[in-house]
């Protein structure tokens, strides 16, 4: 069996992680990263949001989006869990619904990559006319 | 609730809602085939009204729906696994929840994704330290956060490298003490030896 990890592994890592942290501020602000939450309620966590936030952390990694991903309680979508509110910069936040890990592809994929619009939106933001 | 691990989170997002500080999660398995599982927050409590109808799926302090489901579905998974169920709370200074189970009980809920949902719980809420001893005979392991972010010296918990290293630190501690929740570990590790990036 290999070694267990501990603490002092974890700080042998530390200058790496940092400096690799320290290599993308210069290129990125936060002000420019995709913002993604989860709803995590009781309602949210019985419809599997632990699974969709995985995802969303993992791939996101993966696939080099600079994002971040958060959890929020609930937004009282109860029926339309799990659902996850999604902040492309220089856009309005969107509520997805009925998201699953397959979803969850389909919004990076198709949304957050490319701006198009994937089916699930639960309608928050009204604006009228006068605004 | 699909298994202990959900329960654990749902109750702690109720401990983050109150603003705690610090978040102790305690795990205990006996031998006999005992197990209790503790919450403990140093969030703004409640009152003892509100502690009284706690356990009333009706009752929530929220406004965005009329139920509060959490509290009662935990209660349900330990009364029918044998257990105990309790709630006590001192307004201004914390929380405790705290539940037993029979492990071997044929309607025990399944332990879940153990180490999978503390590393969440720590990764979503960076500035929360959450505390998570897990003991069983074969012996106990401690997991802080305030140890953790000392070593870290300001890198942030939630970077990637960090909480994928926390996940990993952490199961294998505790499968070698032969704790219950940890039966995705094949799993984890191979998903990290397949990540590209690696």
């Amino acid at each position: 069996m290999s070694k267990i990890k501990t603490l002092a592994d974890l700080r042998n890592m530390r200058d790496e992680v940092r400096s690799k942290i320290n290599l993308r501020e210069k290129s990125e602000s936060p002000e420019q990263m995709v913002q993604v939450r989860v709803a995590m309620a009781t309602c949210g966590i019985a419809s599997g949001a632990k699974e969709v936030m995985e995802f969303m952390m993992d791939a996101m990694e993966k696939r080099g989006i600079e994002a971040v991903v958060t959890q929020t309680g609930c937004m009282s979508y109860c029926f339309a869990e799990p659902t996850i509110e999604v902040t492309v910069p220089g856009k309005d936040p969107i509520v997805f619904g009925y998201v699953d890990v397959k979803k969850a592809d389909e919004v990076i994929e198709k949304y957050i990559r490319n701006g198009e619009l994937v089916e699930g939106i639960i309608p928050v933001n009204y604006q009228s006319i006068d605004e | 609730m699909k298994n202990m691990a959900l329960h654990i989170m749902d109750i702690v997002q109720n401990s983050i809602r109150a603003q705690a500080g610090l978040i102790q999660i305690t795990i205990e398995e006996t031998d006999p085939g005992l197990a209790s599982v503790n919450i403990t927050d140093d969030g703004s409590g409640m009152t003892e009204e509100v502690l009284a109808k706690v356990t009333d799926p009706f009752y929530t302090s929220r406004t965005t729906r009329r139920v509060g489901l959490g509290i009662p579905l935990f209660r349900q998974s330990a009364e029918q696994a044998g257990g105990n169920f309790s709630v006590n709370s001192t307004q201004g200074s914390g929380t405790v929840v705290n539940a037993t189970f029979y492990k071997h009980h044929p309607d025990m809920v399944p332990w879940g994704d153990i180490p999978g949902v503390i590393i969440l719980m720590v990764a979503a809420n960076p500035t929360t330290d959450f505390v998570y001893l897990h003991r069983t005979p074969k012996g106990e392991y401690l997991f802080d956060t305030r140890e953790i972010k000392e070593q870290l010296d300001g890198v942030p918990i939630n970077e990637h490298e960090v909480r994928r290293f926390l996940r990993n630190m952490l199961a294998e501690n505790l499968t070698a003490i032969g704790a219950a929740g940890v039966l995705r570990m094949k799993t984890i590790k191979d998903k990290a030896n397949n990540e590209p990036n690696n």
